[in-house]
């Protein structure tokens, strides 16, 4: 039974997301534990992953997302990160299970709560020890089954009563599978089952003489139903009897008592390793329904934060890769807006067909915001879900990477422009065509000539090759060698700066200018003039 | 019983030759030159082989060791090696088992414990005679046991225990039994065809099937013993099939003393080279050559190529990386390797890696290096230095001298010497004065010898001695290269590198302060 929410022909990896929960709730609740052996944190994940998290301010977003539920965050982590490569079937196919659960959002959160009882239910991960003896574990699989029974049941009922109301074709994949699968005539059998090994007839197994004569390859069988019928009684009377050798143990003899446990355990074995095996199948089932819910379960709790704050969203309209579209209404940093009380300011752009976008402008003056609500829209879009703004559309991109200026570069002193480069390098070695590449203000370790010549030929060299790249900058040469080859193929932003020095934070299009005003910062900073003031420079024509 | 007409062959000494008085104790030379640790190594694990005394012999007749280097060769073919290491594991068994039957209480388990123990004997008797028959065997000792195998495998005997072992096995193996436990009531009948419950729950639950979850490792007891209610439960089967339990009590009588004596020999004598190969196999597959020296009678020429230390090899490959490999010869007049250079530079290894290679050679085993041309030496003297003596530099000398003095007297042309950092805490004068009195002693004597010192001026005392230097990296004096080289003996060399590398020679200086 699968729950194909997220891929129409592929499971998410549950398994994973169950682990790396596991190992994010030790960590929250600042456990020290050893690092769980399975759990690799970067499965799946784009080898530029931290650089994501970090560059485009991700983490407000995973935890408005999650609100707590570490299934949810590290899901969703996942899924967005991974996004970097997206396919547009997958992206219809996601926006559609989303849709439904936008519409029908109690559903959604009601099969969310199944999952999240069974998988944080007690039962079944503390065996311990005991885990080495049939008994045990055929009495806690027993009882883990018999708990498990009530979701399973709930499960029918859920399914059921709200079928119709989900169109998403993965939702109604999922819905026809638990009709099929969880009858009320196969729940009735499982019950039966579960009553039956009790063993309220004792036990009848059999075996092989192995080395040393010792009994091998145990099996359990059925006892057989006690004959009552007279054709029976006619049978026991005149068909010959095969050979019975019986004995019975004294109530004294302890020894001879253990011996016969350990008989009995050994025979139980394999049917304490099927109900054990079963029991963590049907666990399994849940932790499998709680990882594809996670995503759409945090998608409808961003939407609620996002809406409280009286924020828009809409779904996106991906576009193929080929067609370089990038064009939105509205657009706004999530990750911003989730963290401050004041609005943010939103932004617009149509830059269909450009493969560079250069952003320049002051300091402080929105451009590095404007950068991340780029990035961030791109990965929300290619993940499926709905968008930060009124209406956006973008070409599918074949890899995210991103180049920003680090805290590390500072403080190693020696050797920090080299350490940019090879962060660089690293980066050019999984470009890609269709790849896009966000810069903020890259090589500014070096000075302003020789960080312009290698971004020159950088941009050139990867934009010829179909990468995308938006680069904020502060050097005026860098800006200024692309607008003079003409303005065709590039498209230049610049942060607006008000006659008074006030930053609006928004990003207009404009040609380069010379200055970048960090001067103006200084002054509101400290509240006093530095002497000469400069006036904007007059651009060049 | 068949009369066999074959005289016992052994593997490892050939018949027309006396065999060597085996030692029990190790030669003296055997910590100096780490061979106890290369012996240790090999038989870890064969133990019950009691092979030390085979490492400890080394031979004095070289057609004893071409005897031995010939089995070696062919047991170093993967096909045989494969064949005799199953039967080894097999005979292992075989005793295992019959420690069980030896041991064990209850009556039917021990002719159970016995039939085991035969059976297994057959079948790897069998398979041994089978796999190398289809081999291409080149050394008469294996040729020799290979002859006696073809001729006890189709004894009367052996056909007799084997087909009665096959046929109880078989009634044995057919027999599934039916137990039934309720409370303390145990009913013991034969099995009627019901189902496997555990599959037929794996079956209702299948449905929910995610992954693999991992299965259960259960515990139980799993000692070979019976307790009372498990023999009870044999005596129950025993009763259901009284006819093949009688015959299995039959057996045992009648096939007491099974394993053929020549048998449980090989199977000794095999795990010398089995455990010589296993040993030097890590170092094969890193890349390191050996070679199977070629034995002369006299010592006049000797030399190999491409000889390493075989701990110290060990070692390095084991931790992922590889020794350096060194040639040596000593040709015609040439008597003794005088090896200088600076400290750490190889050259205690490399005296070692000489004296292993002569014991090595003289067991018949393939020895470090690409080609090499040995003798035999009657016997080997170490001198290493053993750390700080407790009474001093002059005790220390003392202990020298009177060791020297014993080598001397002991050793003959025929011997191999290996001197080690002699004098090493006297005066540098007295060093010299002392070193070439012996010197001339041992080049008088004839023994290869190998010395090794940091005094230059032995090297090139006469056309007797040949000198070997430790080299260093040219660019950067710090970085040995454990590279030995033929060369003059040049103490200069190694300031002079360092003095350029911070440009301190003559025409540096001069270069420098050109304007």
């Amino acid at each position: 039974m699968k729950a194909r929410l997220l891929y129409p022909n592929m499971d998410f990896d549950w398994r994973w997301a169950q682990l790396a929960a596991a190992e994010r709730a030790n960590r929250r609740a600042s456990i020290r534990s050893r690092q769980l052996p399975d759990v690799d944190p970067c499965a799946g994940l784009p080898p530029n992953a931290e650089d994501l998290q970090r560059d485009l301010d991700l983490a407000p977003l995973f935890s408005a997302m999650a609100q707590d539920d570490d299934w949810i965050f590290e899901v969703s982590r996942r899924v967005l990160l991974e996004a970097v490569q997206a396919d547009l079937e997958i992206i219809w196919y996601r926006q559609a299970v989303l849709q439904d659960c936008l519409q029908q959002p109690d559903v959604a959160r009601q099969l969310y709560t199944l999952a999240v009882e069974v998988t944080e239910g007690r039962r079944g991960h503390h065996l311990g020890v005991l885990s080495r003896y049939p008994d045990w574990v055929l009495r806690d699989a027993l009882e883990t089954l018999m708990d498990l029974l009530r979701p399973l049941r709930a499960l029918h009922q859920l399914v059921a009563q709200y079928a119709p109301c989900f169109r998403a074709e993965g939702w109604k994949q999922f819905f026809t599978t638990i009709q099929v699968n969880l009858s009320a005539e196969y729940l009735t059998e499982v019950e039966g089952h579960l009553h039956e090994l009790k063993f309220p007839h004792g036990v009848l197994l059999s075996a092989e003489l192995g080395p040393a004569h010792k009994g091998t390859r145990y099996r359990l069988h059925r006892v057989p139903k006690l004959r009552r019928g007279l054709w029976d009684w006619w049978r026991d009377l005149f068909e010959a009897k095969p050979p019975v050798y019986r004995f019975e143990l004294s109530p004294r003899d302890e020894a001879g008592a253990q011996a016969l446990g350990e008989l009995r355990s050994r025979a139980i074995a394999s049917a304490a390793e099927a109900l054990g095996q079963a029991a963590s199948h049907v666990r399994d089932f849940f932790a499998m329904l709680r990882a594809e819910l996670a995503f759409y379960i945090g998608c409808l709790n961003l939407h609620e934060a996002l809406t409280r704050r009286g924020y828009h969203t809409c779904f996106p309209q991906p576009a193929p890769v080929s067609e370089h579209r990038l064009s939105f209404h509205g657009l706004y940093d999530v990750s911003l807006a989730l963290t401050v009380d004041r609005p943010v300011i939103p932004n617009d752009l149509h830059a269909d067909g450009k493969t560079l976008l250069m952003i320049t402008g002051p300091n402080s003056g929105g451009k590095t915001t404007f950068l991340r609500s780029l990035g961030i829209a791109q990965l929300l879009m290619q993940a499926g879900a709905f968008v930060p703004a009124q209406s956006f559309t973008a070409s599918l991109c074949s890899g995210l990477f991103t180049h920003f200026r680090r805290e590390e570069d500072i403080r190693l002193q020696s050797g920090k422009f080299d350490g940019e480069l090879a962060r660089m390098s690293v980066i050019v070695d999984h470009l890609r065509s269709g790849a896009v590449l966000l810069c903020n203000e890259s090589f500014s370790a070096t000075n302003e000539r020789e960080g312009s010549e290698i971004a020159r030929q950088l941009i050139q060299a990867v934009t010829e090759l179909g990468v995308r790249v938006y680069f904020v900058t502060h050097f005026y040469e860098l800006a200024r060698s692309f607008y003079e080859k003409g303005p065709e193929s590039a498209c230049f932003l610049r942060a607006e700066r008000l006659q008074d020095g006030r930053r609006t934070y928004r990003i207009l299009k404009g040609e380069p200018l010379a200055t970048t005003y960090g001067e103006d910062v200084y002054r509101r900073i400290f509240g006093v003039s530095c002497g000469v003031s400069h006036e904007e420079t007059p651009t060049r024509t | 019983m068949e009369a066999l007409t074959f005289a016992s062959p052994s593997v490892l000494f050939p018949l027309d030759t006396p065999r060597p008085t085996l030692r029990v104790d190790p030669p003296p030379y055997f910590p100096d030159l780490f061979l106890h640790q290369v012996v240790n190594a090999i038989t870890a694990g064969r133990e019950e082989y009691d092979l030390n005394s085979f490492f400890y012999t080394p031979l004095t007749d070289v057609s004893a060791v071409l005897y031995r280097q010939e089995v070696m060769k062919d047991i170093e073919d993967l096909e045989v090696y494969a064949q005799l290491t199953a039967f080894a594991s097999a005979m292992r068994t075989v005793r295992e088992n019959l420690a069980h039957a030896q041991k064990t209480y209850y009556e039917r388990q021990q002719e159970r414990w016995f039939l085991d123990a035969v059976s297994t004997y057959c079948d790897a008797v069998l398979g041994l005679t089978q796999g190398l028959s289809n081999t291409r065997l080149r050394s008469t000792g294996l040729v020799a046991f290979r002859n006696f195998l073809l001729h006890y495998t189709a004894s009367a005997q052996f056909l007799r225990l084997r087909e009665e072992a096959l046929q109880l096995r078989h009634l044995l193996s057919s027999i599934r039994y039916a137990v039934r436990i309720h409370g303390l009531r145990v009913e013991v009948r034969a099995y009627a065809g019901e189902e496997d419950y555990s599959a037929e729950i794996t079956r209702t639950f299948a449905r929910f099937r995610q992954a693999d979850v991992p299965g259960y490792n259960f515990l139980f007891k799993d000692s070979p013993e019976m307790n009372h209610v498990e023999a009870q439960i044999l005596d129950g089967v025993a009763t259901l099939y009284p006819e093949v339990f009688s015959r299995l009590a039959a057996f045992r009588q009648v096939h007491r003393a099974f394993v053929d004596p020549t048998i449980a020999v090989f199977d000794r004598e095999a795990q010398f080279y089995l455990g010589y190969l296993d040993y030097i196999a890590p170092l094969k597959q890193a890349g390191l050559p050996f070679c199977y020296p070629h034995i002369t009678e006299a010592s006049s020429r000797i030399y190999a190529r491409q000889c390493f230390d075989l701990v110290l090899a060990t070692k390095l490959v084991r931790e992922g990386s590889l020794p350096v490999c060194n040639d040596f010869a000593l040709d015609g007049p040439e008597r003794m390797l005088v090896v200088t250079g600076p400290n750490q530079g190889g050259k205690t290894t490399f005296a070692r890696s000489i004296g292993q290679l002569h014991h090595l050679a003289a067991l018949g085993c393939p020895v470090p290096g690409t080609e090499a041309q040995l003798y035999l030496p009657d016997r080997i003297f170490t001198h290493f230095e053993q750390g700080e003596h407790p009474e001093g530099v002059v005790g220390k000398l003392e202990d020298d001298l009177l060791r020297i003095r014993e080598i001397l007297a002991d050793a003959t042309s025929r011997s191999l010497l290996i001197i080690n950092e002699i004098f090493s805490s006297t005066s540098l004068h007295d060093a010299l004065f002392l070193s070439k009195r012996i010197v001339s002693a041992i080049l008088d004597l004839g023994a290869p010898c190998v010395w090794v010192t940091f005094l230059d001026e032995l090297a090139s005392l006469n056309e007797k001695t040949v000198s070997m230097v430790a080299t260093v990296d040219p660019h950067n004096p710090e970085v040995r290269t454990f590279r030995i080289e033929r060369r003059p003996a040049d103490g200069l060399a190694y300031a002079m590198t360092l003095a350029r590398k911070h440009r301190l020679t003559y025409e540096m200086i001069r270069e420098r302060l050109r304007p």
